[in-house]
């Protein structure tokens, strides 16, 4: 369970979260949606500890993100997180890739990693591709590489920050089908998305940030259906 | 106008002697290089180490070595620290003088190759679980690797130019000494100079075309 207490972040004199209250249960899936700016993409680096955060809390399984005596590498090992840049790692193979981390972070031998890497690969559709080096390879094959990279590590959580954003339309849909396939699976899951329509279908909940703020939150029906927010209205009819 | 006649069997003769100096030539400066990637690692930490006495030493080392003459260098490792009563051999005063220019060059490659790789690569790494230690070790030098390369193995070959200037200080066993002193002997300045420089020459082609051989298995994406 993720649990998020009237959390407050700023950048500079600049409040991006002004006291977020969220929680989300296991196997839940949460799409975040809103403006540019609106600091949804902010709340998912706090929630993982890459982002310190000025108040409030966030709890991982009881576990206290922010606190001292709290091991973030330990902790980051089972929140996964895929990002808009995929960040491959250029100097080392897509099986590389995938079986860094649990080498060097979990431990685990070379043929256990290559094993668990060959599998999550293979569940994204690059089983052809394990000895390609990421520049050979689209967007989204190198997007959908990053998620089984996160994946390897058998993540109890996944956060997505607008893994989408930065592909080229026509690669879009591989990538959201990944993150489908994850929900129907039963995966915790927090996107951040500008695709509604994938919020819509995949979502248990769906909440709309507008500055800094959680300005509604409900399941995509309600909120999709008969939104409340006077901006969530406006950013609906923008967007459609 | 011209009415010198070239004597090329006496330089052909000494040949062996003057690859003897080629070798010594080239021990002088794969140990300077080893000894400059070293300092240059270290400089290069000191000058992200945050403390003001190590970046200052760090840059003013750099600082040195980039803008000032390799001759001047070589000269205070034998003769200046010679007036402090340090006493370096010819020999080690011309390694310690390239060692200390190869340095400051190296830094700042590494340095540039550091800035090269974006931010976004360690913060992958870290996302994943892993130390700052270990993004850097696996994600960062591998890449800082590849960049920082080819101006290595430049730096290589001003390496083994440089061990010429060793005859200013009293070297007498690397290639430029040999060949000095088989000029003096003998006068034949063209021929044996001639000579000389053709094997330089190869000296440093053979190490730009092999360091390229090894970039290319290295380096493969």
């Amino acid at each position: 369970m993720i649990e998020i207490e009237n959390v407050r972040k700023s950048f500079g004199t600049l409040e991006v979260l002004k006291g977020i209250d969220l929680t989300v249960k296991k196997g839940e899936v949460v799409t975040v949606i809103g403006g540019s700016g609106s600091g949804k993409s902010t709340l998912l680096t706090c929630i993982n500890g890459l982002e310190p955060i000025d108040a409030g809390r966030i709890k991982v399984d009881g576990t206290e993100v922010h606190a001292k005596s709290t091991d973030l590498n330990k902790l980051r090992s089972k929140i996964g997180i895929v990002f808009q840049q995929w960040n491959a790692f250029p100097h080392l193979t897509v099986l590389e890739n995938v079986m860094l981390a649990p080498r060097k972070v979990l431990g685990q031998s070379k043929q256990a990693a290559e094993e668990m890497a060959v599998k999550q690969l293979t569940h994204v559709g690059l089983g052809e591709k394990l000895s390609v080096y990421p520049n050979r390879m689209s967007g989204g094959q190198q997007q959908r590489m990053a998620i089984a990279r996160a994946l390897a590590m058998s993540p109890e959580y996944m956060l997505f920050d607008e893994v989408t954003s930065a592909l080229d339309p026509q690669l879009v849909g591989e990538v959201l089908d990944t993150l489908r396939m994850l929900a129907s699976e039963g995966m915790t899951m927090i996107c951040v998305t500008h695709e509604m329509k994938f919020a819509r279908e995949v979502s248990d909940r769906v909440a709309f940030f507008h500055k800094g703020v959680m300005a509604e939150i409900a399941p995509p029906e309600a909120l999709f259906g008969a939104p409340k927010d006077p901006e969530l209205q406006k950013f609906l009819a923008a967007t459609h | 106008m011209f009415n010198y006649t070239f004597h090329w069997n006496q330089a052909l003769k000494a040949l062996p002697q003057m690859l003897d100096g080629a070798l010594i030539t080239l021990q002088i400066a794969l140990l300077s290089m080893l000894i400059g990637v070293v300092c240059a690692l270290a400089l290069t930490g000191f000058r992200l180490s945050g403390n003001r006495a190590l970046s200052g030493f760090a840059t003013a080392w750099i600082e040195i070595a980039r803008n000032t003459p390799a001759l001047f260098q070589i000269y205070m490792a034998h003769f200046g620290l010679g007036n402090f009563g340090i006493h370096l051999s010819p020999y080690t005063a011309l390694l310690v003088g390239i060692a200390f220019n190869n340095a400051g060059y190296l830094a700042e490659n590494f340095r540039g190759a550091l800035k090269a790789i974006p931010d976004t690569q360690a913060r992958a790494g870290r996302s994943l679980g892993m130390t700052a230690l270990q993004a850097f070790r696996y994600i960062i030098l591998p890449q800082m690797m590849r960049v920082a390369f080819l101006p290595t193995t430049n730096q290589m070959v001003w390496a083994i130019l440089m061990t010429s200037l060793g005859v200013t200080v009293g070297m007498n066993t690397d290639l430029a000494g040999v060949t000095q002193e088989l000029n003096a002997r003998s006068f034949r300045t063209f021929e044996f100079f001639a000579l000389a420089a053709v094997i330089y020459y190869v000296i440093a082609k053979a190490v730009t075309l092999a360091a390229r051989a090894i970039a290319s298995r290295m380096f493969r994406y």
